[in-house]
């Protein structure tokens, strides 16, 4: 009886909570899986936040579907933004260089309207990042665009249970004057290790205690994520740029065992040879000229193609305010132009974007079984007369270009955009703008 | 000298281009251009021209005229952007009217080879926004070369600023209302200066002063106040000293210009505007890219620039935000004209370039595709009958 009552319960509660929603049935477009083949006028159905199936004109749909005519659009999975500064995250302050007790998520506006830029570019995930201008600016956090009003509607828990990793960064970046900042890049090193170094003994520590609480070292907030790191279960994002500094950056990764991500690599296609070896993805920027500060001098559409060649896992990122979140699309199509090839750059815009993050089991590529996070293009991703109608998010259409609201946050104009933002980021005290 | 003659004496180049955008006409296809001494000597279809045995054919898909940048910082404001390669702002006083930028620019510079490998082949460069006055702009060639070579005008327009960026760099103005009382001041004495200037008795004239000088060609129209302006209020406070001095006023920037065309069409200001992917942000939190199309259809004639940058990217290419203003509303003639033959005329120099017309300037850009599409490379650029750039990633 009892029993009985729990079954009942629980189904009743079942229709309650996850209510079977209409599914919906995208009909007609070219539909993009990314990591399977692309169907011509092929189908997808979507329902309860999930791909349902994808494939031919021909599988099998609900009967009670919504139909959506999709004839003549392409659909490819939402993108995945690997670095970004939307919603005014905050690292540390000017008084450490290292700060991995941080995190961005406790500063971030998570309805801030920066989010609609990324909205609009097709942009569906995205690690926001903490800084710049510090060896380790904090934990980062990663979102799903969502619509919410607190941040923890926006959170995306990935593969290893955490919801975000640790950003560092080298090279004139980190430089400052004061308040036990690095100098040089040799002591910005030190100061990593001599921290990673503490982390290794702590880590130990913890596992000397095994189960037993007693034995635990006293709570740690500057440890804890380091162990983390240490774990592999807290990706590590590495801003480098140059050449000496992307070596740098394997070397620590190499003496502490941790795999980071590196990222911008202005000088990566002089190392794309050490890159693959290490086997370290890579999330590229890309800028329509060089310079601006010393390190960026010798950037170049050609790294992506340049680092595919090589063997390296190449994906891309807005660093938004730096380029825009909405014409993220074109950062690929730019290193298409210049040699790497149209399916790697797929990938980096989705499932490799993903698997930087832990993530690819749910975002990145159109599959059943995965978050219906998706994109309706007007044609080619990679074309300039290409337009973003619309973005889907985990089965909610969260853009449409035809409605002028949201087509507004795509153009811009007047009151469209609040002033506090604060996607901008500070530099080091060598990087920042002389004007 | 005999070196540049011979050069030029050996640059006979015939263009065939599938299609020829000529800024102009209406495409032409299957064109061939003849260049010969610099200059362009014939533009039109391959069935009608025949190619000289001696000159050099280049192959292109499309081609269009040498791009203009109808405002940039390059060759001045470097690409390292540390306090020695950044000349554009000189901060000991917001009015210095008399700064050159010809003894500042630099034609090696790395970014004026970058802008040139991207189909920019005429700049107007100068001092930047920032300052009342900030100083003079100037107009160049981007081939490699001395200063004197490559510029087409040493003194251009007068660089004046209104908005939040003044009062970010100077103790005072630190307001709207005082950047336009300081500003009329200035134009005042300058008047004054003017007239005694022309006393028929020379004993009785002051001494000449620099800064007096430039302010009189600009009191007489014989340069434009180039006037960077974004919000409303800026843009009408430039019309309103434009309209007190009568001067020939090109406003910059102009990100709210769309909000006042009637006023802009009355006042006859010309526009510059701001890098179709310019930053949202400060004085330009409403700007649209919409505005190209929207001043378009509404008869202003526009030009886009790079404009000015301070971090990453140190400058924009004008060949990108004009491809994006594609997306947002206007045509492909139109927006091709807006990096060519637009500039070319607000600058005063369309009868040297800005279009493929025989008798012009024998600058060119050959694309192996669309010249606006993401995927496509600049091949070939050819600046006074030179081919400057050869680009390896064109079959």
């Amino acid at each position: 009886m009892k029993r009985t009552t729990l079954f009942v319960l629980l189904l009743w509660m079942s229709e309650k909570t996850i209510a079977q929603e209409k599914p919906i049935v995208f009909k007609g477009a070219n539909i993009i899986t990314v990591t399977g083949q692309t169907f011509s006028g092929g189908t997808m159905v979507v329902q309860n936040g999930k791909i349902i199936a994808v494939g031919a004109a021909n599988i099998a749909t609900p009967a009670n579907a919504t139909i959506v005519d999709a004839a003549g659009k392409t659909i490819m999975p939402g993108i995945v933004d690997t670095h970004s500064h939307l919603g005014g995250p905050q690292g540390g302050d000017a008084t450490n260089p290292l700060n991995p007790e941080v995190r961005a998520m406790d500063a971030i506006n998570p309805i801030s309207d920066g989010f609609k830029k990324a909205l609009a570019g097709g942009i569906t995930t995205i690690n926001i990042m903490p800084g710049s201008g510090h060896l380790m600016s904090g934990q980062t956090v990663y979102v799903k665009m969502r619509e919410g009003k607190i941040i923890e509607d926006l959170l995306i828990t990935n593969e290893k249970g955490v919801n975000g990793g640790m950003k560092m960064a080298n090279g004139t970046n980190s430089i400052r004057n004061g308040n036990g900042f690095p100098g040089t890049r040799a002591k910005s090193a030190s100061l990593d290790r001599e921290l990673l170094l503490k982390a290794q003994e702590y880590k130990r520590k913890m596992e000397r205690a095994g189960k037993d609480s007693s034995k635990l070292p006293e709570r740690d907030l500057r440890m804890e994520p380091l162990v983390e790191v240490l774990n592999g279960k807290r990706i590590v994002h590495f801003h480098t740029h140059k050449y000496n500094d992307i070596l740098t950056v394997i070397r620590l990764s190499k003496e502490f065992g941790f795999k980071p991500v590196l990222h911008h690599l202005s000088e990566g296609w002089m190392v794309a040879e050490e890159i693959a070896k290490a086997g370290l993805y890579c999330s590229i920027i890309t800028i329509d000229a060089p310079g601006g500060k010393l390190e960026a001098t010798n950037l170049s559409f050609k790294t992506g193609g340049v680092l595919e060649k090589a063997g390296v896992q190449v994906g891309f990122h807005t660093d938004d305010g730096i380029t825009d979140s909405r014409l993220f699309l074109r950062s690929a199509a730019l290193n298409v132009r210049e040699g790497m090839s149209r399916q790697k750059a797929l990938e980096g815009l989705t499932i490799v974007g993903a698997k930087m993050l832990d993530l690819s089991t749910r975002v990145g590529s159109l599959e059943e079984g995965k978050d219906a996070d998706f994109v309706l293009l007007s044609g080619d991703p990679f074309s300039v007369y290409t337009k973003v109608e619309q973005t889907w998010v985990e089965g909610k259409k969260r853009y449409d270009i035809s409605n002028p609201e949201d087509r507004a946050y795509l153009t811009g104009g007047y009151g469209v955009y609040s002033a506090d933002r604060g996607e901008f980021h500070h530099h080091g005290d060598e990087e920042d703008g002389k004007q | 000298m005999l070196q540049i003659l011979i050069g030029y004496a050996q640059a006979q180049i015939a263009v065939k281009a599938e299609t020829l955008y000529t800024a102009t006409t209406s495409p032409i296809q299957n064109a061939v251009v003849l260049i010969e001494g610099g200059k362009i000597k014939a533009v039109g279809k391959a069935a009608d021209i025949t190619i000289p045995p001696n000159y050099k054919v280049i192959q292109a898909k499309t081609a269009t005229p040498g791009l203009i940048d109808a405002r940039t910082l390059i060759g001045i404001s470097g690409i390292l952007n540390i306090s020695i390669d950044q000349d554009q702002l000189e901060k000991s006083s917001p009015v210095q009217p008399e700064l050159r930028a010809m003894d500042a620019y630099n034609p090696n510079e790395a970014l004026v080879k970058y802008a040139r490998d991207c189909g920019v082949t005429t700049i107007h460069t100068g001092h930047g926004i920032g300052a009342l006055f900030s100083g003079q702009t100037m107009i160049a060639k981007t081939k490699p070369g001395t200063t004197d070579n490559v510029i087409i005008k040493p003194l251009s327009m007068l660089a004046m600023t209104l908005g939040p960026s003044v009062s970010g760099n100077y103790s005072s103005p630190g307001t709207k209302a005082k950047e336009v009382s300081m500003i009329r001041a200035e134009l005042i004495k300058a008047q004054d200066y003017q007239k005694k200037m022309s006393n028929k008795d020379s004993s009785k004239r002051p001494a000449f002063d620099m800064k007096m000088d430039v302010l009189s060609q600009l009191l007489k129209g014989e340069i434009k106040a180039l006037i960077t302006a974004n919000s409303s209020v800026d843009i009408m406070n430039a019309i309103r000293i434009a309209k007190e001095f009568n001067l020939k006023l090109v406003l910059d920037g102009a990100a709210e210009a769309y909000l006042l065309i009637d006023e802009i069409k009355k006042a006859k200001a010309e526009i510059i505007l701001h890098a179709t992917m310019a930053r949202n942000e400060d004085d330009m939190l409403n700007m649209t890219r919409e505005s190209a199309a929207l001043l378009t259809k509404a008869g202003i004639p526009v030009s886009i620039e790079s404009g000015q940058e301070a971090y990453v990217p140190k400058t924009r290419i004008v060949l990108y935000e004009a491809a994006l203003t594609l997306a947002f509303g206007q045509t492909f003639e139109e927006a091709l004209k807006s990096i060519t033959i637009n500039p070319a005329k607000l600058l005063g120099i369309d009868q040297r370039v800005g279009s493929i017309e025989t008798g012009k300037d024998a600058d060119m850009v050959m694309y192996d595709g669309d010249p606006f599409e993401y995927t496509t490379h600049v091949c070939n650029v050819i600046i006074d009958g030179q081919v400057v750039t050869e680009n390896e990633s064109c079959k």
